[in-house]
Order: structure tokens, then sequence, then C-alpha cells
């Protein structure tokens, strides 16, 4: 009891010290910062700036894809194929799908399209029966859904979409030693076992027509502000590992910030850089609260920055309403059509690219009217390259947000 | 620690309650499996409850240390990546690295419990705050040195992930090593006396001549390295040590509901390991059954919440009746057992 | 720079400010223990952020920066409510959610449903913190229990029931509540309307803190036997609490679905961070000590916080480490001021009460009656 007062004085100058911690600890972490790639102190961390794969999306950009022209789904670039006589069938599937989660828009509106997809092979006699387990975003869960499914799902055939890369490759293995078809979409594995590897051309191409928009339309010196959703997710890390290299030889000033996409978040940041001094530009690794960046100028006072969101339509629609200078980047959505349709393929023999790239092609802003058009009455979290226009709930199945 | 009935309910100790639950919900769990064309104790459905319990198994006993002593954890999900990506980086995939990876990993898990249990004893912070902030300082430096995954473990460390001994999967067998000595260390020892003495009311305790900060600090220390357990099987099962995992689980929150489940109140100084485990294992066979029945992944939490609120209402209305009848006075619930002095 | 003062603190902290005399001896009361002690934080973070960028310092830029920190201080009001008698609230993030969903489903673009549409959420807002305390006081169950259910069980029916996610915002007249600002003021040129709910719904926190339910309620918090024994309606008290914890939680979701718009995320972690607002503010956890309007300061210093580090361009992913080791810091100090301040007996954990030797540790449960021990 005593002593108290003397602790109070150490309590008192620990807050201190935090406080004078909050501005020493300024230039190294800024320096850390700089440089998202590069981990001094990760040691094997994973490096999420790999020339090869830039250089691979970078040239897929501007590849010919095969495939129906009005069915962007079924469309891949021309390369290896998997040979599936051995699965050919006459009998309905019974497939397992093991979800990562469906906890955020862009994963809803795909379940729902996927749905819609299953319920026409359902129809035609390809598919019985679908069985999901959601893995709610924990790997750990979704190792044990696959698991589940190995031992008593009596599946004909997989559907997997991980939830992380390389935690998830051993269950994917797992799964492939049981001889059925193995299906992945969205995020990969590091195992080339899966029948088909189905994925839009990936996060570099994002980062790369982005960051590319964005060097575009601003000069060199000028300040972006890049709106980051979570650190370590693969899709979104090499969104911005593509971006941050361009804006860097561009001479771009870029700052990046996590925000959940939290659109609070997102304000405040945008508010507090307004403050700090201009800002030109925003990007973002993914559109949903596009918006509230957009709010943040139009409170603050200031003129629109030029600006990269996403296909969602909250964003499409203020993009409209506004008139700034933006791009819709798109991770395309219609992906969740394309396992299904896979295993069509698998059950009929036919063979399937090994891995399956789709293409992934940014709304600019001559097409926007036709999105916003097509999309009419579709809810702010809806994707407009959804890719769902042709299946039997369309629209209202996607207006209303159903899921089984 | 059994914990003595006064008589109304049927002479049931908490543990009983909760072993009553458990079986209740095994056997709806047995129903609705076959409603499914299921069978709940074939091999596979097994394997997946008793693999769901390890993990949160070893933090739960850790939680229920913590809360008998009083306080509470919520840094367990940061602890168990932290220990997840610190094993798993010194691991590097090679089998002649596992014992440093894994002394290393508990080693830095230790010392964020011994940090929690200094906040809390010493300085006098509440357990909520002490370990929500240690929790948040470990969640920034994850973030902020791990962009992703980190570091492998060798395929003969994952071993203990993927092996089972019949339906028993080897990482769950030692989740109940882990609570037998528990129960011992909470029945047997001084340490064990001490920490309920501590929780039922400190001042007490001190009083009656104990050491308070010794208990508290030792829970801490054991609830962070149990949490750190964890994250060396998670470490074992998905090969990478992952940064998030622990808050992709949910385990503060989650292990916290599963102590109360199992009957340990949440003021401290009264309840049992063996009531966690059935706490967590009805949290199991729960979430097993409504994945088998295809539940819609949101509605499944409305499930989690009512049954949790339902759950310790039992327990709770019990410690009620318990009174002795001349301190009753019907209709006015609230009137609690401090009446009694 | 805050250091003397701290020491000053510690050597001269005497009781609560709400207990002192005169309102001149109230305020110097005030300013010396844990609860003043965060206003004198929070400045020390606002001159650190004005040097760091003068920008910060400008009238217009201030006024702004208190009304979008409107939202998280009304949710530490509320918060403190409970905290103060003794409980937790950890279902405010998803009663923001709810809210923000229903005013994008029910209200959206139809004007002619805001007024019916806000008295829904206010209406619903109550309903939620009736439960709550129902479940907390009657039932017994714990509330942090009861409310980690609430907030798991809500969440989840309004993801159900939605589709994961509202349809659009609510139309901009229901959204300028949160949004819009009183224009031409001198000086600080706008008051954003959020800043005005807030400054009232403090004055009537301060309001109802001095009403016989405030005394009550701080009573409960620390010695809820004592608070019986001496005629308070402990149960009802405790669950009014629980429910102007979701109303604030509610008014917070009305300003944030107009601040920001709507969205899965808005309102996550708003339980924890209006929590560490309260703690920041010197408000023990436990109950029964503690002044509303440190909450508020403590939702201040906590944003103050998080602009200072962005203004530094310390990198984002190092904001909960701070944030960590500032609320560690911070309450270890406030534990230490504050057992200074009550004379005999309290080395144990905060919730002690003073003078009754075998007195609960004041959480929700019992202590055992005569007829249980430990072991």
């Amino acid at each position: 009891m005593r002593r108290t007062p003397l602790k109070g004085l150490l309590a008192g100058a620990a807050v201190l010290a935090v406080l004078t911690a909050c501005s020493t600890e300024d230039p190294d972490t800024d320096a850390a910062d700089d440089t998202t790639a590069s981990e001094e102190e990760g040691g094997g961390s994973e490096e999420w700036f790999v020339q090869a794969d830039y250089d691979e999306q970078m040239a897929q950009m501007d590849a010919t894809f095969s495939g129906p022209e009005d069915q962007p789904w079924l469309q891949y670039i021309d390369g290896p194929t998997t040979d599936t006589a051995e699965f050919k069938t006459n009998k309905p599937m019974k497939v397992c799908f093991a979800n990562a989660s469906i906890s955020n828009p862009w994963r809803q509106t795909g379940w729902i399209t996927m749905n819609q997809q299953l319920e026409v092979l359902q129809k035609n006699g390809v598919i019985s029966d679908m069985e999901t387990r959601d893995a709610g975003d924990d790997d750990n869960q979704q190792i044990a859904d696959i698991d589940y499914f190995i031992s008593e799902g009596n599946c004909d055939a997989f559907v997997i979409s991980p939830n992380s890369t390389a935690a998830m490759t051993p269950a994917v293995e797992r799964a492939c030693e049981t001889g059925k078809p193995v299906v992945v979409f969205d995020r990969g594995v590091q195992t080339d076992c899966p029948t088909t590897f189905i994925h839009p051309i990936g996060g570099y191409a994002w980062g790369i027509a982005t960051a590319n928009f964005l060097v575009d339309n601003l000069e060199e010196g000028d300040k972006v502000v890049a709106l980051r959703i979570l650190p370590g997710v693969d899709v979104l890390e090499t969104r911005w590992a593509a971006a941050e290299k361009i804006f860097d030889e561009a001479g771009i000033e870029a700052v990046d910030h996590f925000t959940e996409a939290n659109p609070e978040t997102i304000k405040s940041i945008i508010t507090d850089e307004l403050t700090k001094g201009e800002v030109a530009g925003v990007w973002m690794d993914a559109g949903d609260g596009a918006v509230a960046a957009i709010e943040a100028f139009e409170d603050a006072g200031m003129d629109y920055p030029v600006m990269t969101g996403e296909d969602e339509m909250s964003f499409l629609r203020k993009w409209e309403e506004t008139g700034l200078t933006g791009l819709a980047p798109v991770y395309s959505n219609f992906q969740w059509r394309t396992p299904l349709l896979a295993l069509e393929m698998i059950a009929k023999g036919e063979p399937v690219p090994t891995e399956w790239v789709l293409p992934q092609t940014p709304i600019a802003e001559d097409e926007r009217a036709a999105y916003l058009e097509a999309n009419d009455g579709m809810p702010d979290g809806h994707y407009a390259k959804f890719g769902g226009e042709d299946l039997p709930g369309y629209p209202q199945v996607w207006q209303e947000r159903q899921m089984p | 620690m059994s914990t003595r009935t006064g008589g109304r309910l049927h002479g049931l100790t908490s543990t009983g309650i909760v072993g009553l639950v458990l079986l209740g919900a095994v056997i709806l769990g047995t129903v609705l499996t076959a409603i499914e064309g299921r069978n709940f104790f074939s091999t596979g459905n097994l394997r997946d409850i008793l693999t769901a319990m390890s993990i949160l198994g070893f933090i739960a006993i850790g939680q229920t240390l913590v809360v008998l002593g009083g306080s509470l954890d919520l840094s367990v999900p940061f602890v168990a990546s932290l220990t997840g990506v610190v094993s798993g980086g010194i691991m590097a995939g090679d089998t002649g690295n596992v014992l440093p990876g894994v002394l290393a990993g508990l080693g830095v898990a230790a010392a964020v419990g011994l940090v929690n249990g200094f906040v809390v004893s010493v300085l006098k912070v509440h357990g909520f705050i002490a370990s929500l902030g240690t929790g948040l300082m470990i969640s920034g430096y994850l973030a902020t040195n791990y962009q992703g995954n980190h570091g492998s473990a060798p395929s003969s460390f994952r071993m203990i992930g993927i092996s089972f001994i019949g339906p028993l999967p080897v990482s769950t067998l030692i989740m109940l090593g882990c609570a037998a000595g528990a129960v011992l260390l909470l029945r047997r020892t001084r340490l064990g006396h001490h920490l309920y003495a501590v929780g039922g009311d400190a001042e007490v305790a001190r009083l009656s001549g104990i050491r308070t900060t010794i208990p508290l600090l030792a829970a801490h220390v054991l609830c962070s390295v149990l949490a750190g357990c964890a994250g060396l099987l998670l470490l074992a099962r998905l090969s990478v040590g992952n940064p998030n995992v622990g808050s992709q689980g949910q385990y503060d929150l989650m292990s916290i509901a599963a102590v109360v489940l199992g009957g340990t109140l949440l003021a401290g100084g009264k309840g049992n390991v063996t009531g966690t485990i059935a706490g967590v294992a009805i949290f199991a066979v729960m979430d097993n059954v409504m994945a088998v029945m295809q539940v819609d992944p949101f509605l499944r939490n409305v499930v989690r919440g009512v049954v949790i609120v339902a759950a310790v209402a039992v327990y709770a209305r019990r410690e009620i009746d318990r009174r002795p009848a001349r301190f009753e006075r019907p209709g006015v619930l609230d009137s609690a057992l401090e009446e009694a002095r | 720079m805050s250091s003397p003062v701290s020491t000053d603190v510690a050597q001269r902290v005497r009781t609560l400010p709400a207990h002192a005399r005169s309102p001149l001896g109230r305020f110097l009361a005030a300013a010396t223990t844990p609860g003043g002690a965060v206003f004198v934080l929070a400045f020390a973070l606002l001159v650190a952020t004005v040097i760091a960028n003068p920008n910060f310092g400008d009238p217009g830029v201030l006024i702004r920066f208190l009304g979008r920190t409107a939202p998280i201080a009304i949710a530490a009001i509320g918060q403190y409510y409970v905290i103060v008698a003794g409980e937790f609230d950890l279902s405010m993030g998803a009663v923001i959610a709810a809210q923000v969903v229903i005013a994008g489903n029910y209200i959206g673009d139809d004007t002619g449903r805001n007024v019916t549409g806000l008295l829904l959420m206010l209406a619903l807002g109550a309903g939620i913190g009736l439960l709550n305390g129902v479940l907390t006081t009657l039932l017994r169950v714990p509330s942090f229990i009861v409310t980690l259910a609430m907030m798991l069980a809500l969440l989840g029916l309004v993801r159900y029931l939605s589709g994961g996610a509202a349809d659009a915002p609510p139309n901009d007249d229901f959204r300028q509540i949160g949004r819009g600002v009183v224009e031409d003021v001198p000086i600080v040129e706008v008051i954003p309307y959020p800043l005005i709910v807030l400054v009232v719904l403090a004055a009537a926190a301060v309001w109802l803190m001095r009403r016989p339910f405030g005394r009550t309620l701080l009573a409960v918090g620390d010695n809820p036997a004592a608070a019986r024994t001496s005629g308070a309606r402990v149960w009802w008290v405790t669950t009014r609490a629980f429910v102007l914890s979701s109303l604030a939680a509610t008014v917070s979701g009305i300003l944030l679905v107009g601040y920001a718009g709507v969205h899965p995320t808005v309102g996550e972690g708003y339980e924890f961070a209006a929590i560490t607002a309260v703690v920041l503010g010197g408000v023990v956890l436990g109950g029964g000590r503690g002044w509303v309007l440190s909450a508020v300061a403590g939702a201040f210093a906590l944003e103050l916080l998080f602009t200072l580090l962005t203004v530094l361009e310390v990198a984002s992913t190092w904001r909960d480490t701070v944030q960590g080791l500032i609320i560690i810091v911070a309450v270890a100090f406030a534990a230490r001021a504050w057992t200074v301040g009550r004379r005999p007996s309290t080395t144990a954990a905060p919730p002690d009460s003073p003078g009754r030797t075998s007195g609960p540790s004041s959480t929700t449960e019992p202590t055992e009656g005569p007829t249980t021990g430990g072991i």
C-alpha cells in the first residue's frame, strides 16, 4: 500500500513512454510498410511478390480465351487438360462441397449462383445431391470437413473452395487419394492432384489493371491511399503486391491501410488522410466499402479522387452518380458456376483444363451503364459479373438474396 | 471439487447435470443424424466430433483454471496463433527441429501467461482487460510480422494431427491426458486448493494466509501453455503456422462459454475440469449435428446462442434452488444468496 | 508531458467525484481521479496529433472529428451503465449490426418510413436490452454469457434473414442524422448532428446518474447485498442498465448507418471498443465506481490514438498492439490510484466491497451460501 504512489508514478511514466513510443516507432515501421513482401524478420514467411506469377498473369490478361463467347464462366486459356475418361458415368453424382465460408457479400453472391446452377444440373440428372459443409473461415474446420466427407460423405465428387492455400493442401491430397474427381476453385492449393483448379486470372492481374489505371490518370508524385481488407490472404496480398510495385515504379506515393472492409474505418482513414494533405487517388483491394471512401471526400468538400473499386453494385451506382474517374476491377464472381459445370464435363468423360483460368476483365466507364441496367433491382452487395442471367431463379433469387 | 447440492435437485452435482445435458445432446444427435440417413457412432463421425473437441478442449482446460481463480483469458486465440508461427518457423519442415520448435513455442506461450498473470495478480488489472490487452498486442505483432503463413511442420510432427487409435484421435487423447493432469492439480495439490480459495474470495484467502498472487499467476501460465498446446496441434493439422488460426476458431469466447456451460462459476471459486470437457463435448456434438443437417451457417450461431443461455440457466436456477428454504422469498428471484448472511 | 500530472493523481486521489460537495470541489476531485486523468490523456493525444500535423488543430477539422467519434462515445455511455452495475454487455456490436440492416431493408428509399423505422429500431433495442437484463437478473445467467449468446444469436439471425447484408442504405434524409451538419457556424464552420446527439445523451447521462436511479446503480455495482438491504430493487435497476445500453447501441447504429452506410461489418468490435473506452475512463470492471463523462473521454482518447497512428503513418497492423498496451497501462494505473483512494482492506481484486469482510466479489453470481465451499 505504501508503495503505491511510486507505482502510480511508474504507471504514469509508462503512459508517457507509450506516447513517445508512438512517435519513435514511426520511421521503423514506415520503412517496413513500404516493402510489403520483403520480410526481414519473418524469415521463411510467404513472400507475396513472385515475378514469374506476375509476368504470367500479365500475359494472361491479353490471352485469347477459348469456349462459348456468351458464357465467360466456361471460357479458358488453352493449355494442358486432364483426361477424365475414368470418371465417366451416367448415374447422377453425389457432390460434396467443402466451402470456406459465406461470410462476405462476394461469397454470398457466388453461393446463390452456385445453388441455381445446382438446380439446373439436378434437373438434367447430372447431380443427384450436393452436400455442403461450411467452414466459417476456419482452416482447421475445413480440414475436418474434408476428412468427414472422405469417410462419411459417400461422395462421387469433391468440390473444394479452400480457406487458405498451404494449410488445405494435405487435406485436398487426401481427397485426391480417394480416386474421385476433385474440383478446387477460387484460392488454390499447393498440389496438382485435383482434377481441375478453377480460378480467374488472379490477384496480380487485379493489381496490374488497377494500378495502371491510376498511374495513367494521375501525375508523378500524386498520393494514393490504398485500402486493404486484411493481411495474409493470398488472393488479396497479390493484388497489393502488384499494385505497389507499379506505384513505386511510376513515382506514385501510396499509403496502405487495413480496414477489414468496415466502412466506418474506411471513412475515418480517408478523412484523416485528407486532413493531412491532398489525396489524388484511392485504390482498393476489394470494393465493398468503396462508397464510404467516396463519401469521405464529399463530406470533406474535396474533389473526387481517381478511384478503383470493384464490380459490386454499391460502387457501380455511386460511381455513376458522382461521375468520378474510376474503374471497377473484377474478381470474376461467375467462377462459382464453373465447378459444377466442370463436374458435368467430367461425368461425360470430356477432358477439362488442369488449370482452368477464367477471364477477369474490369468494367470500364463505357460498359458501366450496361451492367447497371442488367443488374437493376439487385441489392448493393451484389456483384455485376455474377453470371447467372440464364439461370431459372433470375432475377428474384439474387434480388432477395435467397440462400438454401 | 464436487459441489454438494443442498438436497433439492436429486443430489446431482453440477458435473452430473452437465453430463446429463451431454447425454441428451448425444441422444438427440443420434436421432437427428439417423434422420439424415447417417450413423452418429460411425468412425468418421466420432473422429469429427473428437477432433473438434481436442483443440477447444486444450484451451478450455486452461480457461477453467483461470476462471476458477476469478480471472479470464481473452488472449488464448492469439497465443495459439503465436505458438504456431513460432514453432512452425523453427521446425521449418525438419524433424530434427521438432523439439526445439515445441519448446520455443510453449516457452513463448508461458511468457505471455506470465505477463497476463503478473498484470492480473500484481498490478490488479481485471483479467478481462489484462488479457484483452495482451491479446491485442500479440495480434498486432502477428499482423505486422507474419503476413501469411509461416514455417512448416515436418511430416513426423503432422502425425499428431492425423493419427488415430480406433476412432480416437491421438490429439484428443493428449488433450484428455492434460485434463486428467488438471483434475489432479486441482484436487490433490496445494496449488489447486489455493486456486479455488483465491477465486472464491481473494480477501478471505489472503487473510487465511494464502499468497494470492501465486495461484493466479500459475493458472495464467498454465492457461497460456495449454493454448500453446492447441496452437501446436493446429500447426500439426494445418502443416503451416497460420497467424490468424486462433481468431478463426473464436477460441476466446467459445472457451469461456464452454467453461460456464461445464458448470464453473464465472466469478470463480467453484467448478471443475470434468464439467468443462463435457461442455466442450456438448459444443462439438452440437456443431457436428448441425453440419450433418446442413443447417444454414448463420442459423447455427442462433442455435449456439440459445443453447448456451438455456443450459447455463439450468445450473444458475439450481444455484437459487439450493438455498435453504428459510431464505427464500417466493416471487422475488433477485434476492440472492448474500441475504443468507 | 502527462507524467507530473499523473503523479499528482496518484497522491491526491480521494473519493468519487459525485460524492464531493461543492461544484468546485467536485471538479478538482474529478480531475485527479483516474476518471479525470483520462481527460489529460485525451488532451495529450490531441496535442500530439496537432504537433504531428497542425492541420488537425483547425477547428473545423476538430469538430468533425468529435462528430465522427460520437457513435463510439455513445456506445461507451451505454456500456458505462452496465459496467458500473457490475455487468458486461458484449451484444452491442450485434445490436448495431441488426439496426443497420433494419435501417437498410425496412426504411430503405421510403422516407415515409423514417419515423416508424426509428421507433421500431428503438423498440427493438429496448426489447433486446430487456431480454439481456431479465436473463441476467432473473435467470441468474452471468451477463458475460447472456450477452455473448445474444451477440451470436442476433448476428446469426440478422444475417440469416437478410442473406448476409442489407440491400441498400436508407434514404438520404434518414442518413442525415448521422451524416448531416449544422452549416455556417462561426469559428468551427459546422456542427455535425451526431455531436449534438452525443452532447444531449451525455447531459442526460450526467443527470440520470445524479437521480436516484444513478445512485442506486452505483450502489448495486459496488455492493448488491447492501443495495438490496437498503431497499433497492436490484434486478430492475440492473435490467434498466441493460436497456439503456442496448438503446445506446441503437442510437450508435442510427448514426453509423448515416455516417458509414450499410455493410455487414458495421458495428463489428464495438462491444470491445466501448468496454475499452469505459475502462480507459477509469471506470472499474466489476462495478460501483466511475464517472460517465470519463467514459466519453475514454472514447475520444481511443479514437485520437488511432488518428495519431494514422497521422504518424504507423503501419495499421500496429494499431492493435498500441491499443493493447495503452489499456493495460491505463487500467493498471487506475487500479493503483483507486486503491490509494479507498482506505482499508482492498489489496484484492477491484470489485471488493469495503467494510464487509466476507463481502462477495461483486459479479453477477451470488457467492456461496453457508452450504458450499470451493472444494
